[in-house]
């Protein structure tokens, strides 16, 4: 019998469609596979054995009575612990909300229960989202399948790093400046991060409210096509949820996959290459958009002068907004509670004693230069001028999507480095995010699908950007570079990836 | 802080001889819409602590804010009331401070852009005069939730042993008026300062936007003062008194803070910018928070919410559908009723208003109306020490003893023993008309054989009449209406006695 974690979602969904597996089966697969490749992945904060399998079972029953079923229904997948589960332990990665379990669903939860997707559990990342390596959880790290000394990409390296090693064939990652994407590169997985509001963010905890976006993190770009049309689409108790439907992405994605792109004009953004992308990353890129001339796209050059400017702006908005979002993690509610080792037991001093022991050390960091960036009298040189840097790449933007349709770049700048290498240069690690961050300042969807394999032998991502609501062409042009792609590897890139020890299939 | 410490002050009238008081109105409104400011938790006074809430109220991690549509509609509804422009867009900001009683230790609030300003609202005093207060800005905002500090003797958070947080109040809807500077009241500040917010008060019960109990705190005023040497000289250092929430205190914290301020400056001292606590029961303001130790509240536009952009058509929507306010109803029912100034000062100041539209709907004059209200039922209100609402007297009660008055059933005189009779519970007009037997005597028989023996009783009298001489004709009513015990009707007597004689 084939091993059904080596399926995708929509091969699995046929196979529970046909009656030819269970969704028990399937989702026992896929706790067994997490039993015996985490103790080296380490993707998981939380694992939910029972509820998974009785929700597996539950969705078993309804399709033996013949009831209409969602076509994702038993098809597991994972869910990046930042996002609310009620009954599920929730972290975001950090130690103050350590044992919080929510008495609430995100409105994206919601739609994956009322689909029947067995929840597997909630994946590890970078604590509250803050990282590009996961390396700052407040739960251990997660390891690369490629290479268990390199980093899986962060923040959400546990999703993307359960994908990537079988563990589930879907997962939910969140991106506020790359946290899907560049995730998706460095593992050799696909990632999508939507338009801003295509996606309610209601149950995210939050990072940066103005750039968050919660989205699919899948082995192929047909699997996020279908999982991005189960999680998308207007929720009320988002007011920035856009009112579209999410429609159409399958379609795109089917079409593109027959590799006919004539007539799509593909844009290279000339600001993100050259200088500090790594030579095996550029040959990679350069190979991806041979491919696509191929297959009759025009490939043209665009400028997007702003872009140097957007890791500054970047690095205001963002600690600037956690600042404050982060400010209800008092101790006064839920989560953990510090009292003062000595002296008085005052609201103040615990919420202090709370804060100093149960954040990390980046979300401090981040807490304080925001708090600095909003502070009377350095707001305008800081906050203010940064949201006018997000209304010039926004600019950029409409420019370079009046001669392209889509715009693409490699999504990260290198391949995963090594675990430890960047964890004390702040900087350097930031700027693994110049590539994927514009996206998320002018709220434009993109996505990273695998592009091959540098020098190194570890994945490569390649990005594509669309103008906001336009999702859909993020699946067109993805799935025909993924279908040129493997047709000249003769295979997934993944099925390169080394197999991993207590994890033969 | 001891409330106890000596303070000096000096004389009200000696100080606002010498300085020109300014003053400054912030007045906070729950506005009473079924759910709260941002999410579904419904909001109503006296339930259980912490049975309204719901994650947005709670900020619990993840949950996001939602603008109440009809919140918005009560916050242009006081916009245009106030006669301010109300904004093409706006958006909430957040207020960023640490305090239990804030759920995400931060404010959702409007900051730089209200979505009403620059209006006025024109206040009548006492006496009649019209001062016009200048407003700034109205600009909606969520409540904090309520603490209540167990232990230690003050029930202010120091001492206390622990405290209790109840979030039923966190996040219901509100909107902060914030007058301008309000200069030229001069020695009447304080009046002003109360007028000021008992018209508001009044504003929001008519535009139907929030019950407006002052003893809830549906609405809470923070009251700034300072004084300057004349009215020419730049602006002095005020000093804000926080939480004031009853008319009467605001007009009395007014007065303090003024003379407080001059003993200061007098004694060459300066006001120190400081928000004030104000206490009810001492009359006197004590020292709050120090401006210059205030937070920096980083406000920063919200990012959750996208701005508010009301549809031009829906504002001009809603101020055709305004109520109209105290102070046109008042000048219009003037009108309709006749009262002169002084008369009808005196029908609001007696707060019967209502009463006496209610007896004129009831079928009275409105004079006679006013006559009862301010007359006979305002002196028996005065003797019970009750409002003249209170009294257990209807304006349908009065509207139909009007009527029987009117009709000739019973005279003025009857008509007083009538009202007696309704305030002691003995039913409607007619019930304790027939009751007490009251009816005026209208059959003709017993009124002429009343008028023949008066007539016989004092025949001189009679003569002169019958010569044509009517001045006397009042003594043979006055014999007629003693003998009919008052329940005779004059006129009808006059008639007859004229009949008489003439036979």
């Amino acid at each position: 019998m084939t091993d059904l974690t080596r399926l995708t979602a929509a091969e699995l969904a046929d196979r529970l469609t046909s009656r030819e597996v269970t969704s028990v089966e399937v989702t026992q697969a896929h706790l067994d596979r997490i039993a015996a490749v985490e103790p080296a992945v380490h993707a998981f904060l939380h694992v939910a054995h029972e509820e998974a399998l009785a929700t597996a079972a539950d969705v078993d029953e309804r399709r033996a009575a013949g009831e209409d079923l969602h076509a994702l229904a038993g098809v597991p997948i994972a869910v990046k612990d930042v996002v609310v589960t009620r009954g599920l332990p929730t972290t975001a990665g950090s130690r103050i909300l350590e044992g919080w379990v929510p008495p609430y669903d995100a409105t994206l939860v919601e739609r994956l229960k009322a689909a029947g997707l067995p929840i597997l559990g909630k994946t590890n990342m970078d604590e509250f989202a803050m990282g590009s390596s996961t390396e700052h959880s407040g739960y251990g790290t997660t390891h690369n399948p490629w290479d268990l000394e390199r980093i899986p990409g962060g923040s959400g390296g546990g999703s993307a790093a359960a994908v990537a090693a079988y563990e589930a064939p879907l997962a939910i990652g969140t991106d506020t400046g790359g946290s899907i994407r560049q995730p998706a590169a460095v593992t050799g997985t696909v990632g999508v991060k939507p338009t801003y509001g295509s996606v309610s963010r209601y149950g995210l905890v939050a990072l940066a409210s103005s750039l968050d976006q919660a989205g699919p993190c899948t082995r192929t770009v047909l699997d996020s096509a279908l999982l991005h049309e189960l999680i998308g689409g207007h929720d009320p108790r988002d007011s920035t949820s856009l009112p579209d439907p999410a429609t159409g992405y399958v379609a795109a994605a089917r079409e593109g996959a027959s590799g006919d792109l004539r007539g799509v004009r593909v844009g290279v953004i000339r600001e993100l290459q050259g200088e500090g992308y790594q030579p095996g990353v550029l040959a990679r890129f350069e190979e991806s958009l041979d491919a696509l001339r191929g297959a009759g796209a025009e490939v043209v050059e665009v400028s997007c002068p702003h872009f140097t400017y957007a890791l500054a702006a970047y690095y205001l908005i963002l600690p600037a907004e956690a600042s404050s979002n982060l400010a209800k993690f008092d101790g006064m509610r839920f989560g953990l509670r510090v009292e003062p080792s000595e002296g008085p037991v005052t609201a103040e001093r615990v919420m202090a004693a709370t804060r100093g022991q149960g954040f990390g050390d980046e979300v401090k960091r981040r807490i304080i230069l925001g708090t600095y960036a909003l502070s009377a009298g350095y707001y305008d040189a800081y906050y203010g001028s940064a949201q006018k840097v997000r209304t010039l790449i926004q600019r950029d933007f409409a420019a370079a999507f009046e001669a392209a349709d889509v715009l693409v770049s490699p999504t990260a700048p290198t391949t995963a480095f090594k675990l430890g290498e960047k964890l004390d240069d702040p900087l350097a690690m930031y700027l693994n995010d110049v590539a994927t961050i514009p996206a998320n300042l002018a709220g434009v969807p993109g996505m990273s699908l695998p592009s091959g394999l540098s020098d190194d032998g570890l994945p490569v991502g390649f990005q594509i950007l669309a103008p906001a609501r336009e999702d859909a062409r993020l699946y067109r042009v993805g799935a025909a570079l993924e279908a040129l792609l493997e047709t000249s590897w003769e295979g997934p890139l993944l099925g390169r990836a080394p197999e991993l020890a207590g994890g033969a299939a | 802080m001891s409330t106890t410490t000596h303070v000096d002050l000096v004389d009200y009238d000696d100080a606002v001889a010498r300085f020109d008081p300014v003053i400054g109105i912030e007045v906070h409104v729950e506005l009473g819409t079924r759910t709260k400011m941002f999410d579904g938790a419904e909001q109503s006074f006296g339930e259980e602590p912490n049975t309204q809430i719901t994650p947005t109220s709670l900020g619990l991690p993840g949950a996001l804010p939602a603008v109440n549509g009809t919140a918005v509609e009560y916050a242009i509804r006081i916009g245009l009331a106030l006669n301010c422009s109300i904004a093409q867009s706006c958006r909430f900001a957040r207020k960023n401070y640490f305090y239990p009683d804030v759920p995400k230790n931060f404010q959702t609030s409007q900051y730089d852009e209200p979505i009403a300003f620059e209006g006025f609202v024109d206040v009548e005093l006492e006496d009649g005069t019209v001062f016009r207060v200048e407003v700034e800005r109205a600009h909606m905002e969520e409540d904090a939730g309520k603490n209540t500090h167990v232990g230690g003797a003050t029930g202010r958070i120091h001492g206390a042993e622990y405290s209790m947080v109840d979030y039923n109040r966190a996040g219901v809807p509100l909107v902060e008026i914030v007058t301008k500077p309000i200069t030229g009241a001069g020695e009447r500040a304080p009046e002003v300062a109360r007028a000021y917010v008992q018209t508001l008060r009044d504003m929001f019960r008519a535009l139907g936007v929030s019950e407006a109990r002052m003893e809830r705190g549906n609405v809470r005023a923070d009251v700034n003062v300072s004084l300057r040497a004349t009215p020419e000289s730049p602006l002095g250092t005020r000093t804000e008194t926080k939480n004031v929430n009853s008319f009467r205190s605001v007009e009395r914290s007014v007065r303090y803070e003024i003379s407080r301020q001059a003993a200061i400056l007098d004694a060459g001292g300066s006001i120190v910018q400081e928000t004030r606590h104000w206490h009810e029961d001492t009359g006197i303001t004590t020292a709050g928070r120090v401006k210059s130790d205030a937070e920096d509240y980083r406000y920063f536009p919200e990012p959750d919410l996208v701005p508010i952009v009301p549809d031009r058509a829906w504002i001009e929507e809603i101020r055709a559908a305004l109520p109209e306010l105290p102070a046109a109803r008042r000048r219009r029912l003037q009108g309709d009723w006749g009262y002169a100034d002084a008369e009808m000062r005196d029908v609001v100041n007696a707060g019967a208003v209502e009463l006496i539209e209610a007896t004129v709907a009831a079928g009275a004059s409105p004079a006679a109306a006013r006559k009862w209200w301010m007359g006979e039922l305002a002196r028996t209100a005065k003797q019970q020490e009750v409002e003249l609402a209170d009294l257990p007297i209807t304006p349908a009660q009065i509207g139909a003893l009007q009527q029987l008055v009117d009709a000739g059933r019973i005279n003025d005189k009857l008509a007083r023993q009538v009202l007696e009779g309704v305030l002691a519970g003995e039913g409607d007009p007619e019930q304790v008309v027939v009751a007490r037997g009251l009816g005026v005597v209208s059959d003709d028989g017993p009124l002429l054989e009343a008028i023949d023996a008066a007539l016989a009783a004092q025949p001189d009298i009679a003569e002169k009449i019958r010569g044509g001489n009517l001045g006397p004709v009042g003594a043979i009513i006055g014999a007629v209406m003693k003998a009919t015990r008052g329940q005779a009707d004059a006129g009808r007597v006059r008639e007859l006695v004229l009949e008489r004689v003439r036979a």
